[in-house]
């Protein structure tokens, strides 16, 4: 199966990966070779068949709602790559520093 | 299948106080193991009088044994195992963090994405190279609990994306039965520190075939539990509806031991159940009553080498001696259209996993960032590997407006057809037989280009774990010298039947778990 540039552009994207531009080709046609071979899903007709999503049927786990020991800040930022003023510190959003 | 109602739901295990299977599994194990006739594990070397522990030969249960009659303490069992690593993992780098914890049990080592505090975790990947977890994983609280010291953390396929630890960010494991050869993966690592007496016993993952495989590639017994059995608390995650953590072992009764502490209930994952009977280790030594069911397309697919049926066959023929009653059955669909199903399925629920990742709160973040965008998007592409990679993009293109219907949505309808027929084969056998991986342990490097092929290395294990099954690799024999592993497949909750019944097959194969060029 052929995919587009645009469509690896496109997916790419959606997953927050920024695929150099002399890679995107390797990736276009790799891509189009798995599809190719998943796409044998399509060769049922499974149209009466309901999906199954989960192995087991659990329904509505509820849990009482009881506050307890969470952790530290300290402990929630320790693995931080920037952490200011105990928070996570990114650059602007949306363009600019 | 069967409905599961949740019961007693009380707080979060990390809650004040530690809650009900915590303490029983302590109690539990505080009943010690029960002794087992010993076979050259331990010579005493005069003239200082110290154990010399053969850890390649020692099983954990024996390891109890020599700690539960002061022969060895538990500090001088630990030493064993970091001497043998200083020996042999130069070789075989089945370690990512060696760690060495001195404790009173009977060491273990953990794939390297089971969350430990204070020991860094990396499941395989240079996104989470330094990250020092500030938790515990239920799974290695447990492990705590029961007393058993942490050796290290295993190598293994980048978030357990892959069948030979090839896709390791920080390189491959070795197979001890032939450094030039892959021990199989996900959990590669595990395997390989087992086999080369690098660990008594070691803890994996199975997404879709992760433990079995590798289990199977080194000459080992490995369990995929029952999904919801064993809790993925702190279990980094790949695809969520799959992923089980259990053991890898050198024989069916350790194997057990280890599930006894790690399965049961977690508030803290919802998905998990209560066990429906506690854990037995097996004993018995024939498989009189049950009732054995050969699927035809699990042992006859294409690839599966000849050796491998040969001593699959050999086995078969062995169980039929020991009374049970073999028959021939069919999974028609699930074979042939399992790896689809599986490879849009689990790369779907990762790309939704791995969105985690994105350079704020830990783990690598890009130095070349720009504005938010730019550093979600340079650090992922830095920071993961090629497989994962791969797997974020099929798994977004196959839940992307336009082709939800026709992959990931019928994918879902495949797996059902799956579960649908293993159902229909559970009406009339007890167990099903196949085996575990179509290959002995093949070279490295030998697959590492064709992400297709390698994909082929878990045509076996696949379809059983769509369905949520339990499955057993059990060592079978050799073929070109190199392990062959035996899958045992039970209906869910089979836990202590296929115990059992490797049990009594593992005795009568009498495979030697010491890889023939360590043998002393």
């Amino acid at each position: 199966m052929s995919i587009s540039r645009e469509d690896v552009l496109h997916v790419a994207k959606l997953a927050r990966l920024e695929i150099p531009e002399d890679q995107i080709e390797a990736v276009r046609a790799e891509l189009g070779a798995i599809l190719g071979a998943v796409g044998k899903v399509s060769e049922l007709d499974l149209s009466d068949v309901e999906p199954t999503s989960h192995p087991l049927d659990l329904v509505n786990v509820w849990a009482e709602d009881e506050p307890r020991p969470s952790l530290s800040r300290e402990a929630a930022l320790a693995n931080a790559p920037d952490p200011a003023d105990g928070a996570f510190r990114v650059p602007a959003v949306g363009g600019g520093e | 299948m069967r409905p599961i109602r949740p019961t007693g739901l009380s707080g979060c295990r990390r809650s004040a106080g530690a809650s009900d299977s915590i303490s029983t599994h302590s109690a539990r194990h505080r009943r010690g193991f029960s002794t087992y006739a010993e076979k050259r594990v331990v010579a005493w070397g005069a003239p200082w009088g110290l154990a010399v522990i053969d850890t390649l030969r020692l099983t954990a249960e024996e390891a109890a044994g020599l700690l539960e009659r002061n022969e060895v303490s538990g500090e001088e069992l630990t030493q064993a195992y970091l001497d043998a690593i200083d020996e042999r993992d130069a070789e075989l780098h089945a370690y990512l963090h060696v760690v060495g914890e001195k404790g009173k049990g009977v060491p273990l080592a953990h794939k390297d994405l089971i969350t430990t505090k204070g020991i860094p975790t990396t499941a395989g990947s240079k996104i989470l190279e330094g990250y020092v977890p500030v938790f515990d994983s239920t799974v290695a609280a447990h492990c705590k609990e029961a007393g058993l010291p942490i050796l290290g953390k295993t190598n293994m396929d980048e978030f357990a994306m892959g069948s030979s630890t090839e896709n390791s960010a920080y390189g491959p494991s070795h197979n001890p039965w032939d450094p030039t050869r892959v021990p199989g993966g996900s959990s590669g690592g595990s395997a390989a520190a087992v086999a080369g007496g690098l660990a008594p016993w070691a803890l994996g993952s199975d997404t879709g075939g992760s433990i079995k495989q590798p289990a199977a590639l080194c000459g080992l017994v490995g369990l995929r539990p029952t999904y919801g059995t064993v809790s993925r608390y702190g279990i980094v995650a790949f695809a969520s509806s799959l992923d089980q953590v259990g053991p890898i072992t050198k024989t069916v009764r350790d194997n057990a031991r280890l599930y006894e502490i790690i399965a049961g209930r977690d508030p803290c994952d919802s998905t998990t159940v209560d066990l429906p009977a506690p854990v037995e280790i097996p004993s018995a030594e024939d498989l009189k009553g049950i009732r054995v069911g050969v699927p035809r397309e699990l042992n006859e697919a294409e690839g599966i080498e000849r050796g491998v049926a040969e001593q699959v066959q050999k086995a078969i023929a062995l169980a039929e001696q020991l009374g049970a009653e073999v028959g021939e059955t069919t999974l028609p669909r699930s074979v042939d259209f399992g790896l689809a199903c599986y490879y849009l399925v689990a790369p779907a629920e990762a790309s939704s996993n791995l969105a985690r990742y994105d350079g704020v709160r830990y783990g690598y973040r890009t130095p070349n960032n720009g504005d938010l965008t730019a550093l979600y998007e340079r650090t992922r592409w830095e920071g993961f590997g090629a497989e994962p990679k791969r797997r974020i993009l099929i798994g977004t293109y196959a839940l992307s407006a336009g082709y939800f219907e026709a992959y990931y949505g019928q994918a879902q309808k495949v797996r059902t057809v799956i579960a649908q027929e293993h159902a229909a084969a559970f009406e009339s056998f007890d167990l099903l037989i196949s085996p575990t991986s179509p290959t002995v342990a093949f070279k490295l490097g030998e697959k590492a280009e064709n992400p297709l092929a390698m994909y082929l290395s878990d045509l076996l294990t696949i379809p059983s774990n769509m369905a949520g099954l339990p499955g057993l690799s059990i060592p079978c024999g050799l073929s070109e010298g190199l392990p062959v592993g035996l899958q045992l497949i039970g209906p869910e909750f089979s836990e202590n039947l296929l115990f059992r019944a490797g049990h009594a097959l593992e005795r009568a194969i009498g495979f030697d778990p010491v890889p023939e060029r360590l043998r002393g």
